[in-house]
């Protein structure tokens, strides 16, 4: 018993009088010493069950113990052997990295002997020690993340809670953070790690897997591959439309799931189901290869699948007519802000029909571009045309082209359903006398019909993201932008937007996307990526990939791309 | 038992600190707890004031003689009038629909035959002089409050000017009515006298409801509460350095007020400064009470400001007594009036102002203050449970 850090027993956990339930009967002991993932995507559950282990909720049934002290009744105990990082980082914008440290010292209880011990280590530790006298909110968010986390190792905590410590920060980051984990399990500090981002999963040494309040599964996630031995496939070499294969891959009976790998298609059979690949339409050429699963793969099988059938969209839209001509061109686009160059000399230009991506570090400058593209943002040098028209002179004109989906939806979340539909057909160029029309099969084809009353707020992600994207195409843009439109999102969900975005393409809508999911960056055609301001390459997944190949690592994945492209231009800047 | 009393010290310090770092450094802080205060006491200084001086009124005069000319010169050097003097009334009338003069005074022809036969006692025998006046005044009635100065201070005028008639003339036997007028406790009638040491309980509510609870709500918002809440530090250690960082400020704006009202503005401090500090104290503390509970209930920034404006602003503004007399306001509203807090720190700072220290009335303000302190901590502090839910 004692080597066990954390017993959950029997939790619930409910809000608005067991209205809702956050959380259904979970289960688990952890043991000491591990790295523990709490994955799942957002509103699974995830932060209720870290802040009920923290002793800031109380469980509505159940129990959690942490070393046999109980969360409510020994709440004193549990402040003293936990570190917590709450999503925001916790830490005070106004004070300087020292201030941060010393205040958290100082209510942790910690001796000046302790503080001397300490402090230079955690500076060390987390590469701070340059920045100690700058203040928290001028800091990256690498660096506060990486803060936060030292505010919660001041007293060598038994138990250290994350709560989606890589939220919104980019891969380089990502990495750092995690060898700095690494380091501390070394140490015998066990880690509770959330997370939305399923491939973190697979370095964790045991996964606690949530949804819509339940656990779908608790032990190590290589039990969880396993199970997918010689099912995972990649069809290589694809001739016709790889966008094409992928729905018709997903059509099949057998197949389970399927995403789109740069020019490559990925699927997953059913158990004891054969691949025929000649159901997928891939051309002579193509080949089928089997490749290792990954967690990914597990959790969708977990969840069932994906879902099939062809995105209604497809027939919903209309049809731009295709030429060679690039819809969007981009010419040396610069933004200063005062002294800094935010975005410089930014060149492209995407053709109709065609997902581009545009890829970077945080603060690299994409948002910038991202914005300046939509209008919402004037460039300071350089031209930007969305078919034809300049986005300086004519933006009203260029806009009614365009459709936006911003992060986190920007819907009206206090609206309801038709009324947010209403809304947004208002303020876009939608035709008044088709409007009704336009709203109706809007709600038929993203299957809103039950929830045309329901508050945004109360709609389930997925659906939320569903109205999100009706919104922003009702007026038949020839461009849609999105920006990071599936981040927490489930994969199931994300599969389903990514049929539809599929099926604009298939229309020939150019499609513009800004991404830190590396999963999502796969279905681009072609790849811009951006750091410090600066566009460093433009090439397609594969290229990226075969950019960053070495001897050391002979098949890069993208993400391994986008950081070794990105640090290779820090290098050059340096020199 | 002493180290654990040292360890507590430690974080409430360590709090505090930071607090007033965060003051420092964030510049709302700082325009609500100096740029405000300074703002506030110079507008009431010279924006609002409820005396007027150099009315503006029309004066048709039809009367030639020395007489009138003598009355009509009275009222022009007079500080309390700015007068438009025409031979027409139409034209006065016109000005004053359009509200660019508050009233119009009328000294009709017969005025000079009027106060002769007056003044020397002789009957007016002519019927039709029985229901005339000696003056005709009309009053902008849409403004009522300005209305009566005018007619308070003809009526003033027209007495002062009977009075210098009857000692120039020698006529001692003219003295019908003689009143002596004194005003206690502000002699010059000075609105600023009464309104600048009432603002300063108008300032502290400021800094202590609004300032207190928008701060706290922005550590709810920026997710720093919820670390806080996962360390050993209890929600009274945070409380409590709360209090002691915002007491601060708020005493020092309001030493800051007290300066500005009495070295800047002239207002007399008649009290004793220990009795200042002491009912200040007390008031300041019920503001950070209610700003801690409002915080407590409303976790973003926007919805504890409505509320600190409605529930701590508006009622120290309008049900204090601060600019409106508290006994002209109906019975339930009286009654209402009592649990402000306000109410019981602008009478005793006018009190200490401008009438010293009437013991009696300072102690059952600070008792009643005292009261209200007790239940609102008491409210607070039950609220121990560091849980979010």
């Amino acid at each position: 018993m004692n080597d066990k850090i954390v017993i959950i027993k029997n939790l619930k956990k409910s809000f608005d009088n067991e209205k809702t339930f956050a959380l259904k009967s979970i289960n688990a002991e952890f043991s000491a010493g591990k790295i523990v993932g709490l994955i799942g995507p957002d509103g699974a559950g995830k932060t209720t069950l870290i802040r009920i282990m923290a002793g800031l909720l109380k469980p509505t049934e159940g129990s959690v113990a942490i070393l046999g002290n109980d969360t409510i009744l020994q709440s004193k105990n549990i402040y003293e052997l936990i570190g917590y990082m709450p999503q925001k980082f916790g830490l005070y914008e106004d004070l300087t990295v020292m201030q941060n440290l010393n205040l958290y010292a100082e209510l942790q209880g910690l001796t000046k002997e302790a503080k001397k011990d300490r402090f230079p280590t955690l500076l060390h530790f987390t590469a701070l020690k340059p920045f100690t006298s700058r203040l928290a909110r001028d800091l990256s968010g690498g660096m506060k993340q990486k803060l936060g986390l030292a505010c919660a190792l001041l007293r060598k905590p038994k138990f250290l809670l994350l709560d989606e410590p890589s939220v919104g920060v980019d891969p380089i980051s990502r990495r750092e953070l995690w060898s700095m984990i690494l380091e501390l399990a070394k140490d015998k500090v066990s880690i509770l790690w959330s997370t939305s981002y399923l491939d973190e999963a697979e370095k964790c040494q045991e996964v606690l897997i949530l949804n819509k309040g339940e656990m779908l599964y608790y032990g190590e996630p290589k039990r969880l591959t396993e199970k997918l031995k010689e099912r995972v496939f990649q069809i290589q070499n694809i001739e016709t439309d790889r966008r094409r294969v992928l729905t018709s891959a997903l059509n099949q009976e057998e197949v389970l799931d399927g995403v789109i790998q740069g020019s490559a298609v990925r699927i997953v059979a059913k158990k004891d189901q054969q691949i025929r690949l000649e159901n997928f339409n891939a051309g002579k050429m193509a080949t089928l290869r089997a490749v290792d699963a990954r967690f990914e793969d597990s959790f969708m099988d977990l969840l069932g699948g994906a879902p099939k059938g062809e995105s209604p969209l497809a027939k919903l839209i209309s049809n731009v007519p295709k030429d060679e001509q690039a819809i969007i061109e981009v010419k040396a686009l610069t933004k200063c802000f005062g002294n800094f160059t935010a975005a410089n000399n930014i060149t492209f230009s995407v053709k109709k029909g065609e997902i581009f991506g545009l890829l970077g570090p945080n603060g690299a400058g994409k948002s910038t571009t991202f914005k300046m593209l939509c209008g919402l943002l004037t460039p300071t040098k350089g031209e930007a045309f969305i078919s034809g028209l300049s986005i300086k002179k004519v933006t009203s004109q260029a806009r009614a082209r365009i459709g936006y989906m911003a992060q986190k939806f920007s819907l009206y979340n206090n609206m309801t359903v038709i009324q947010n539909l209403h809304f947004f057909a208002g303020i876009y160029p939608v035709d008044e006398k088709n409007k009704e029309n336009i709203i109706q099969n809007m709600i038929k084809t993203f299957d809103l019909t039950s929830f045309i009353n329901t508050t945004t707020s109360e709609l389930p992600l997925g659906f939320k993201q569903r109205l999100a994207l009706s919104c922003a195409i009702m007026h038949n843009p020839e461009v849609l932008f999105l920006d990071e439109p599936t981040s927490g999102v489930d994969p199931i969900t994300r599969r389903e937007f990514w049929s539809h975005i599929n099926a604009m393409v298939s229309k020939n809508v150019a499609i513009i996307i800004t991404t830190h999911f590396m999963d999502e960056a796969e279905y681009c055609d072609r790849i811009g990526l951006i750091n410090h301001g600066n566009l460093i390459t433009i090439g397609s997944p594969d290229d990226l990939k075969q950019m960053a190949q070495s001897s050391d690592l002979p098949s890069p994945t993208l993400e391994d791309a986008f950081i070794i492209l990105s640090s290779k231009q820090d290098e050059a800047q340096h020199v | 038992m002493f180290e654990k009393y040292t360890v507590k010290i430690r974080k409430i310090k360590a709090l505090t600190i930071k607090e007033f770092f965060q003051i420092i450094r964030d510049s709302s802080s700082i325009l609500i707890a100096v740029i405000f205060p300074i703002m506030l006491i110079f507008i009431y200084a010279y924006g609002v004031s409820l005396d007027f001086k150099h009315l503006k009124v029309g004066l048709v005069v039809q009367d030639d003689n020395p007489d009138a000319q003598s009355f009509v010169l009275s009222l022009r050097d007079s500080e309390f009038f700015n007068v438009d003097i025409r031979r027409d009334k139409k034209e006065l009338i016109d000005k004053l629909t359009c509200g660019d003069i508050h009233g119009i005074i009328t000294l009709p022809f017969y005025f000079t035959r009027f106060k002769t036969a007056w003044a020397n006692n002789i009957p007016l025998s002519n019927p039709e002089c029985v229901n005339l006046a000696p003056l005709y005044v009309v009053a902008d009635g849409s403004d009522p409050n300005t209305a009566h100065f005018v007619l308070n201070y003809v009526q003033g005028a027209w007495a002062n000017y009977l009075l210098q008639q009857a000692i120039s003339n020698k006529d001692r036997g003219f003295f019908h009515v003689n009143v002596q007028q004194r005003f206690w406790f502000n002699e010059e009638i000075n609105s600023r006298y009464f309104l600048l040491p009432g603002s300063i309980a108008i300032i502290m509510t400021l800094i202590g409801t609004l300032l207190t609870s928008l701060v706290i709500s922005r550590e709810w918002e920026r997710g720093t509460f919820e670390a806080l809440m996962a360390t050993p530090v209890t929600m009274r250690e945070i409380y409590i350095s709360k209090f002691i960082a915002y007491f601060i400020m708020g005493m020092g704006s309001m030493v800051l007020c007290v300066i500005l009202s009495v070295f800047v503005f002239g207002v007399p401090f008649k009290g004793s400064i220990l009795a200042l500090f002491i009912i200040s104290a007390l008031f300041l503390l019920t503001a950070l009470g209610t700003g801690l509970l409002i915080s407590s209930a409303a976790r973003n920034q926007f919805l504890s400001s409505q509320i600190a404006i409605i529930v701590g602003f508006l009622p120290a503004f309008m049900l204090s007594g601060f600019i409106f007399e508290i006994s002209s306001m109906p019975e339930t509203i009286q009654w209402i009036s009592e649990l402000i807090p306000a109410r019981y720190m602008v009478t005793s700072m006018q009190t200490l102002f401008l009438a010293g220290n009437v013991w009696k009335l300072l102690i059952i303000n600070a008792a009643f203050l005292s009261t209200m302190i007790l239940v609102l901590f008491l409210i607070i502090f039950m609220k121990t449970k560091k849980r979010l839910d």
